[in-house]
């Protein structure tokens, strides 16, 4: 068996039937991750020693209550990897920025801290782009990601490193973050499935924070039946984050059982445009032929305002980083660069420690926030995010998903787009819609173009609505393999030299 | 069509609390005038009676008890990641001159 391969609900029926223990299976991760980290930097920090701790108590627990230990502890056992934004108790924390080098949290977000208590096991922290600013992770401080299908090229980002620890096998789940397509955007380009939860669905205490009124922590998995059951866990309300929203958490895991009959499907027509790959729209287009082939209703409908999503979101998003990367000022933490007094002290250790991209976003937001431009800028793009957010709601009000590719191309070569932001924002043109929204989706594989490489097909829903989302992804996973491709690696360390 | 000046990029800089070079000036200047010209999309959008959106949740004015969630950090905890303490408090350099 390879216990790499595995997703979450097999990993946790080998260890429930006794079939493998905790400790062989962190084991196997941790040898694979030795074997191809090296090439492909997912791990910025591999947590070999408290993983194998993690692995040990699991194993204790199952010899002592088997089965039962999954009843309280339903992640119990399981590697996980987790995006280096989100804090982990006394386990370093970069965020992917060189100002953070040497930071480690003295508390775990909410998300980690629930699946600490669901008995997972931290195998390292993930590559990302510099305070989750990209969409490639080449704006990573530690160096870019490989893309695990095509190592010339980036895996997607900003939870690059999470996607391609995934689509490798060097977890078996991975928890990202989503301000703009940050957990579907990589999930596409990868071949896995990538959960981006409404507003407020999970708590983003202890998330490093990017832009708060857009930021969402996600998971990316192998098939949606994990996204289930991981958004299981980690969402619901937080005293510590007062916009984690006070609604029940539903079984999603259950909720995925049912079929897409009764589902209406929008395909907006705004999401195939001129400039895409070709071979992103068939798929996607053969993608929703087969949940119409399964009983779901289509109709094409609008929204008219997703060419303005981009210029409201990189308004919005950098005025309020702006805002939250204003702690970085070398006092509490992180890199201190001493200058003549206290605001060349700042300017040194900002201007040092944080790298291009942070540097320009921080520099837009700050003028969209200045006097003279606030009103003409950042203000109009609250009101035009107004008319996205409505444009949701009365497609909502008429369907109960909409269906449109994940990102316009398949993975890019790395280098391609570095040195052209406007390029590099374009590849989240259909994933930043949803988060100023606050709608919630999930990208899952739903074809390969002509190079092999995966292309991700978003099945969006209203507010809360993820099990409605999941289930769809569910049922196109039952009846497709697409998700089930792997890249062309090496299968497992150790056979990667043998000849035939 | 905003264009940004190295004057205008200096002044924001400073605001930011970012030291610049003078090649990050430069390159900067253009690259934000081309992203704030991609912006000028918006100037023409019809936003009258339309509100203003800073959360997509409809939430105001979440109470709560004072107290602290969770309880608080230790003092050694705090000062663990400080590049600079005494071993009580965080130092930094003094903000105002032994004169004032």
């Amino acid at each position: 068996m390879d216990l790499c391969s595995l997703t979450v609900y097999e990993a946790r029926a080998g260890l429930r039937a006794g079939q493998f223990t905790s400790t062989a299976l962190t084991q196997a991760f941790l040898e694979r991750i030795d074997a191809l980290n090296p090439r492909l930097n997912a791990f910025l920090t591999v947590n070999r020693d408290e993983a194998l701790q993690q692995a040990s108590a699991a194993d204790e627990r199952l010899a002592r209550d088997g089965a039962a230990a999954f009843n309280d502890q339903p992640l119990l056992g399981i590697p996980i990897g987790i995006k280096d934004v989100l804090s982990t108790r006394g386990l370093r924390t970069t965020a992917g920025s060189r100002i953070l080098e040497n930071y480690t949290p003295a508390w775990d977000a909410t998300c980690v801290a629930r699946l600490r208590a669901a008995g997972a096991v931290f195998l390292g922290k993930t590559n990302t782009d510099e305070f989750a600013m990209g969409s490639s992770t080449e704006n990573s401080g530690f160096g870019v990601t490989r893309n695990p299908w095509d190592e010339t090229r980036v895996p997607g980002g900003s939870s690059g490193g999470s996607a391609a620890a995934v689509a490798a096998d060097l977890c078996c789940a991975a928890l990202g973050s989503d301000t703009g397509g940050s957990v579907r955007q990589p999930a596409a380009l990868c071949g896995i499935t990538g959960l981006k939860n409404s507003y407020g669905r999970v708590s983003r205490y202890g998330l490093i924070a990017y832009g708060s009124s857009l930021d969402s922590v996600g998971a990316l998995t192998k098939d949606a039946r994990d996204a289930a059951i991981l958004l299981e866990i980690i969402a619901g309300r937080d005293p510590r984050d007062s916009t984690s929203a006070d609604r029940p958490v539903e079984p999603y895991e259950r909720l995925l059982a049912g079929d897409v009959r009764e589902l209406r499907i929008g395909v907006p027509r705004e999401y195939f445009i001129a400039g895409m790959q070709p071979e992103v729209a068939e798929a996607v287009r053969a993608g929703i032929e087969t949940l119409r082939g399964l009983g779901a209703t289509v109709i094409d409908i609008n929204l008219p305002s997703t060419n303005l999503a981009l210029p409201v979101y990189y308004l919005i998003a950098t005025a309020e980083a702006s805002a939250n990367l204003a702690r970085f000022d070398s006092v509490r933490y992180g890199l201190r660069v001493t200058g003549a007094d206290l605001v060349d002290t700042y300017r040194k250790t900002r201007g040092q420690g944080f790298g291009p991209e942070v540097k320009r976003r921080i520099m837009l937001g700050t003028y969209a926030l200045s006097a003279g431009y606030y009103d003409a800028y950042y203000i109009r793009a609250q009101k035009v995010r107004t008319l996205v957010k409505r444009e949701f709601e009365r497609a909502f009000a008429q369907v109960d998903l909409i269906v449109a590719p994940t990102s316009p191309t398949t993975a890019f070569k790395i280098g391609e787009k570095a040195d052209d932001p406007i390029q590099m924002y374009l590849s989240d043109i259909f994933t930043l819609t949803m988060n100023l929204a606050g709608v919630c989706g999930v990208s899952i594989p739903c074809g390969l173009d002509a190079a092999g490489l995966p292309i991700g097909m978003q099945l969006m829903g209203a507010a809360f609505q993820e099990a409605t989302v999941l289930r769809a992804a569910h049922v196109f996973q039952q009846n497709t393999r697409w998700h089930l491709a792997r890249p062309p690696l090496a299968a497992s360390p150790g056979h990667s030299a043998a000849g035939h | 069509m905003p264009n940004l000046t190295v004057a205008e990029v200096e002044r924001i800089a400073l605001l930011a609390r970012l030291e610049l070079t003078e090649d990050e000036k430069s390159r900067y200047a253009g690259q934000l005038s081309a992203i704030l010209d991609y912006a000028t999309a918006l100037m023409s959008v019809n936003v009258d009676d339309i509100p203003p959106t800073a959360s997509a949740l409809d939430v105001w004015n979440v109470m709560r008890a004072d107290d602290i969630p969770g309880g608080s950090l230790s003092r050694e905890e705090a000062l663990a990641n400080a590049p600079r303490t005494d071993g009580a408090s965080f130092e930094v350099q003094a903000t105002f001159d032994a004169g004032d």
